[in-house]
C-alpha cells in the first residue's frame, strides 16, 4: 500500500548536536572524510488506498505544522512510495 | 603568533571597514531597527568621530541594548550597592557587577549564585529557549571557577485552561529536565505559578549555584598585554542572531543568507565536557581570566574583559571557529552559539592550555591578544572592522532616568478591599458553613498554584551527585558543599506578582521575607540576595514606578535583614500585547548550614508531637490565594511585613534547632495556614488534629482568616513532648508569640476540629493530582 514520506531536518543553521556526536565517532573510527553528519527524521503517513495530489499537499501541511518544528526544523521532502 | 601576517595579495572582502566608515559618513544606517535611539546612535559617532562600522553598529546595538545595559534599571540598581553597611559586606567576597556575586561560607568554601531570565526566547521555542537558559547561568557560575552544584528554576505560565499554555508547560519543563539532567546538576526546587497576565509572555527565571574554594576564584578581566585571547568550546553558528539579519542583508545581496533564527539550539553534553574541562583549567592555574558567552556573544565578551581589565585588545576575527562559512562578521560578533567560553591565557601556558583543551576533545582557536592600550581592534583578515575604546561599549552604555508615574488604577485597585469588594458587601465569608469552608480547603489546595509540583519536579533529577538533603517540596533546596564536614547551603526563591500589582514596594519585601523564612525553617542561616527583576516595558512610566518601588522595596528590607545582594538580573518587555505582566521580582535568598544532616524537614513524621503556631494571625486577606481562587478577586493591600520580627523568629528558629527542639518547620505563605497543615500532614503522610479555635480567639480573627490569612512573620513547627517546656520557654523569652494548635497522630486522616476530617489518602490525591490532569 503507499504511503507518503515526510522528512525533516534540524534548520541548516542551527546546531545539530545528535549529528554532531555521531560525525565525532565516525571520526575517531577512521571516517576521516566525512566533514559533518547532521540527523533528521523520516515520518511514514500509509494509506490503504492509492495516494493523491490532494494527500501529498495535506502531507506537506502537516509536516510543517504538525510533525515538524517551525522554529528550528524544515521539511525538506514529501514523496509518495508505492509498494 | 602569526595572527596579523600577510598571506596573499590584499583583496578587499566588501566587510564595511572602519576605513570605509571614515570615507562615507553619510552612509544612512539601519540603526532604528537594531533598537537604537537617535540620540544613542549620535553618541556612537561622536564617541567614534565618525560613523560606526556595520560591524562596531552590530556591538554597541546589542551592548546597548536593554538586556545588555541596563541603561533603563542602572540608576535604582544602585542601591543594592549603596544601602549596606560594614557588617553586610563582611562575607562577600564578590559583589554586584560580576558575572555572579561570591560569598564565603566558611572552612574556605564560597558560593556563587545567580538567577536569569530566559522569558521571551522560551515563548518562542519553549523546550530550546528554557533548556538555553540553564546552560547560560551554569557557565555564569562556572565563570566565576565554581563548580556548579544544582539549579532551580522560577517559572510563570499562562492560565492553565488556556491551550497555549500546554504547549509552553510541556516545552519549558522538558528543556529544564533535559539540560539539567544531561549536565548531572541536582533541581532542587523553585516555583510554578499560573496566571493570565502570562499568558503571552512567560516567565522562565533559571538559578545556578556553585562551590569554590577560596583561591579558586576567577574574574572576567583581561589586565596583563600579551595574553592570549582563547574562544574555546562550541563552534560559532547562526544561533540567536535574528535582529542582526538587517546588517547581513546590508553586506550582502539580497539572494544571500536570509532570514537567521532568533533562537538557539544547547548542547548539554558539550556543556558538560566545557564545565570539567574549565574547572581543569582553572586548576592548572593557566587562566588569567574568563568569561562565558551568553547574549551578545563575542562582542560583550572581549569588550567586557578588556574594560574589567582596564587593557585593550586586538583581535582577528576570521580566527573564529565557525559552524557556517556564510556566516558575516557582524553575525558572528552578535552570534548567541551556547557552550562557548572566552580564556585570557599567558602565552607560557598555551601548552599546558592546549594539552588540557585537547585532552577534553575542546576545540579553540587563538583569535587575539590583549594590548596595552585603552582600544578594542578587531580584524576581518587584513581589514579593521572595529576599532573602538572597549569601557564605552561595555560599560559607559546610556543611563536613563526614565518617566515614573503612579498607576492611574493603583488608587482603585487598592481601595477595592475584601472588605468592600463584592458591590460593598465584602467578599463572602462561610465562617458559619462548616462544609462549605472544608470545600474551600480543598478547592485552594488542589488549585493549580497550591497543588503539589510533583508533576514538573519528578521530571527532573533532584539527586544527582548524592549531595541533595533537601529539594521540593521542602521550603527550600539543600545542597552539601563539604563532604567533610556536611557544610551546605539552602536557597529558596519567591516572588508573588499579586501582591507587588497591589504594592510594588511592600511586595518586594514579602518576596525577600518570605524566601528568608524559608531558609531559616530549614535550619539555615541566610547570608545573602540575588534577584531576577521580571517586568513590563520600562517606557511605561506606571511600569517603571513599579520597578521604583520594588527595587526600593528589596533594597530597604535587605538593609533591615542585614543581608546583602550580590547581583542579579532585569528582564523588562515582559508583555501580552500592551498589557504588561504582575511585577514579578524573584528573590533568592542564601543560607549557609554547618552540617546539611542538622536541618530541619519540613512535614511531620512521628505520632504525638504538639504542633505549635509561631506568630500571630491578622486578617490579611487582600491579594490572597483565598480571594483569587474562591472569589476571583484582586484588590486591596498586601499583607504588612515586619522584618525585625522576622531577623527574630529565624534566629529562634535557630536556636531551637540547635538544641534539637524541632522536629520539623514549615513556612506559612500563600494561602495560610490550611496550606501549611495540608502540606506538612501530606509530606509524610502523618495524619494530625488541629483546633482553630485558640488562634480566632487570641488574634481576634474568624474561621477564614485562621485558615487562608496570608500574614507574615509565621511559621508551623512540630516538637516532641519532652521538649515542650523547653521549647515554649524560648519562644517567650525571645518575644517570640507561640500557640498550640495540634498534635499529630497514626490515624491516617486530618481532622480540623469543627470543620472536617478528611482521609489523608483522598486529601493528597486532590492535591496531587491537578497538574498531572491539566498537562499529563
Amino acid at each position: 500500500m503507499p504511503k507518503i514520506i515526510v522528512e525533516v531536518m534540524p534548520k541548516e543553521v542551527l546546531l545539530d548536536p545528535q549529528g554532531k556526536a555521531v560525525a565525532n565517532s565516525l571520526h575517531r573510527t577512521g571516517h576521516k572524510d566525512i566533514t559533518a553528519v547532521r540527523i533528521g527524521k523520516r515520518i511514514e503517513l500509509h494509506f490503504d488506498r492509492p495516494v493523491t495530489e490532494a494527500d501529498v499537499a495535506a502531507a506537506q501541511k502537516i509536516g510543517e505544522s504538525f510533525l515538524s518544528n517551525a522554529v528550528i526544523e524544515d521539511v525538506v521532502a514529501v514523496t509518495v512510495e508505492d509498494n | 603568533m602569526a595572527l596579523f601576517k600577510k598571506k596573499t595579495p590584499f583583496v578587499p572582502s566588501g566587510v564595511d571597514t572602519t576605513a570605509n566608515a571614515a570615507a562615507t559618513p553619510q552612509k544612512e544606517q539601519p540603526y532604528a531597527l537594531l533598537g537604537l535611539k537617535d540620540d544613542e546612535y549620535n553618541r556612537i559617532r561622536e564617541i567614534l568621530g565618525r560613523r560606526p562600522s556595520s560591524s562596531e553598529l552590530a556591538m554597541y546595538s546589542v551592548m546597548w541594548s536593554e538586556h545588555c545595559s541596563y541603561k533603563s534599571s542602572k540608576i535604582y540598581l544602585r542601591q543594592f550597592g549603596e544601602k549596606v553597611t560594614e557588617d553586610m559586606k563582611k562575607h562577600l567576597m564578590v559583589g554586584m557587577g560580576e558575572n555572579a556575586g561570591v560569598v564565603d561560607i566558611g572552612e574556605g568554601w564560597a558560593v556563587t549564585f545567580k538567577v536569569e531570565s530566559h522569558n521571551h526566547p522560551s515563548y518562542i521555542e519553549p523546550f530550546q529557549g528554557a533548556a538555553t537558559g540553564v546552560g547560560g547561568i551554569v557557565r555564569d557560575i562556572l565563570t566565576m571557577g565554581a563548580r556548579p552544584i544544582a539549579v532551580m528554576d522560577q517559572l510563570r505560565f499562562g492560565a492553565p485552561e488556556n491551550p497555549d499554555t500546554a504547549r509552553v508547560v510541556h516545552g519549558v519543563v522538558d528543556g529544564i529536565s533535559f539540560y539539567g539532567n544531561c549536565l548531572g546538576l541536582p533541581n532542587i526546587g523553585g516555583e510554578t505559578v499560573f496566571d493570565k497576565v502570562y499568558q503571552g509572555n512567560p516567565l522562565v527565571n533559571a538559578l545556578s549555584v556553585g562551590a569554590l574554594r577560596h583561591e579558586d576564584l576567577k574574574l572576567a578581566k583581561a589586565s596583563n598585554p600579551g595574553d592570549l585571547v582563547i574562544l574555546f568550546g562550541a563552534r560559532t553558528g547562526a544561533d540567536g542572531i535574528g535582529g542582526v539579519s538587517v546588517l547581513a542583508s546590508e553586506t550582502f545581496d539580497s539572494t544571500g543568507p536570509s532570514r537567521r533564527p532568533a533562537v538557539q539550539v544547547g548542547d548539554p553534553f558539550a556543556e558538560k565536557v566545557l564545565i570539567e574541562c574549565c574547572l581543569e583549567l582553572y586548576a592548572a592555574q593557566v587562566v588569567a581570566g574568563i568569561q562565558d558567552l551568553g547574549g551578545a556573544g563575542i562582542s560583550c565578551a572581549t569588550s567586557e574583559l578588556a574594560s574589567n581589565g582596564g587593557a585593550g585588545m586586538r583581535v582577528q576575527l576570521q580566527h573564529v571557529l565557525k559552524r557556517d562559512e556564510s556566516l558575516t562578521p557582524e553575525e558572528i560578533l552578535m552570534s548567541e552559539s551556547q557552550e562557548r567560553m572566552m580564556g585570557v591565557v599567558p602565552k607560557k601556558h598555551l601548552k599546558a592550555f592546549e594539552a588540557i583543551v585537547n585532552k577534553w576533545e575542546v576545540e579553540y582557536s587563538v583569535i587575539g591578544e590583549v594590548i596595552n592600550e585603552d582600544r578594542l581592534y578587531i580584524n576581518w583578515g587584513e581589514e579593521e572592522i572595529v576599532n573602538v575604546p572597549p569601557r564605552t561599549v561595555a560599560h559607559d552604555g546610556p543611563v536613563y532616568e526614565r518617566p515614573v508615574a503612579y498607576p492611574a488604577y493603583q488608587d482603585a485597585l487598592n481601595a477595592n478591599n475584601v472588605h468592600v469588594a463584592a458591590n460593598g458587601n465584602g467578599l463572602h465569608r462561610q465562617n458559619h458553613n462548616s462544609s462549605e469552608l472544608a470545600a474551600q480547603v480543598v478547592q485552594i489546595i488542589s488549585s493549580p498554584n497550591q497543588a503539589d509540583k510533583g508533576w514538573i519536579t519528578d521530571q527532573y533529577d533532584r539527586y544527582v551527585g548524592g549531595n541533595t538533603a533537601l529539594a521540593q517540596p521542602d521550603d527550600s533546596g539543600m545542597v552539601r558543599v563539604s563532604e567533610t564536614t556536611g557544610l551546605g547551603i539552602a536557597i529558596a526563591t519567591d516572588a508573588n506578582g499579586r501582591f507587588c500589582q497591589l504594592d510594588p514596594y511592600q511586595g518586594a519585601k514579602l518576596a525577600l521575607a518570605e524566601a528568608y523564612r524559608n531558609v531559616a525553617v530549614s535550619g539555615a542561616s541566610p547570608m545573602a540576595v540575588t534577584n531576577c527583576l521580571n517586568f513590563g516595558s520600562p517606557e511605561n512610566p506606571e511600569v517603571m514606578w513599579q520597578f521604583k518601588q520594588a527595587t526600593a522595596g528589596l533594597a530597604d528590607g535587605c538593609l533591615e535583614l542585614g543581608i546583602p545582594v550580590t547581583g542579579g538580573n532585569v528582564s523588562f518587555y515582559n508583555q501580552t500585547g500592551d498589557v504588561a505582566i504582575h511585577p514579578t521580582p524573584v528573590v533568592g535568598v542564601l543560607g549557609v548550614i554547618d552540617d546539611v544532616a542538622r536541618r530541619i524537614p519540613s512535614g511531620w513524621q512521628d505520632a504525638g508531637h504538639n504542633i505549635y503556631l509561631l506568630g500571630v494571625t491578622k486578617d490579611e486577606l487582600d491579594g490572597s490565594v483565598w480571594s483569587e481562587v474562591v472569589h476571583g478577586h484582586l484588590g486591596g493591600r498586601p499583607p504588612v511585613v515586619d522584618l525585625a520580627f522576622e531577623k527574630q523568629l529565624a534566629e529562634a528558629i535557630a536556636a531551637a534547632s540547635e538544641q534539637g527542639l524541632l522536629a520539623s518547620a514549615h513556612d506559612l505563605s500563600e494561602a495560610g495556614l490550611a496550606q501549611a497543615v495540608a502540606e506538612c500532614t501530606l509530606r509524610f503522610g502523618m495524619g494530625a488534629r488541629i483546633w482553630l479555635n485558640e488562634i480566632c480567639e487570641r488574634d481576634g480573627v474568624d474561621r477564614t482568616a485562621a485558615l487562608f490569612s496570608e500574614s507574615t512573620g509565621r511559621v508551623l513547627v512540630s516538637v516532641g513532648r519532652e521538649d515542650d517546656v523547653k521549647f515554649v520557654g524560648l519562644c517567650e523569652a525571645r518575644g517570640i508569640p507561640v500557640l498550640r494548635i495540634g498534635v499529630t497522630d497514626n490515624s491516617g486522616e486530618l481532622e480540623i476540629q469543627e470543620l472536617a476530617t478528611w482521609n489523608l489518602a483522598d486529601l493528597g490525591a486532590a492535591h496531587k493530582g491537578t497538574l498531572a490532569e491539566l498537562f499529563g
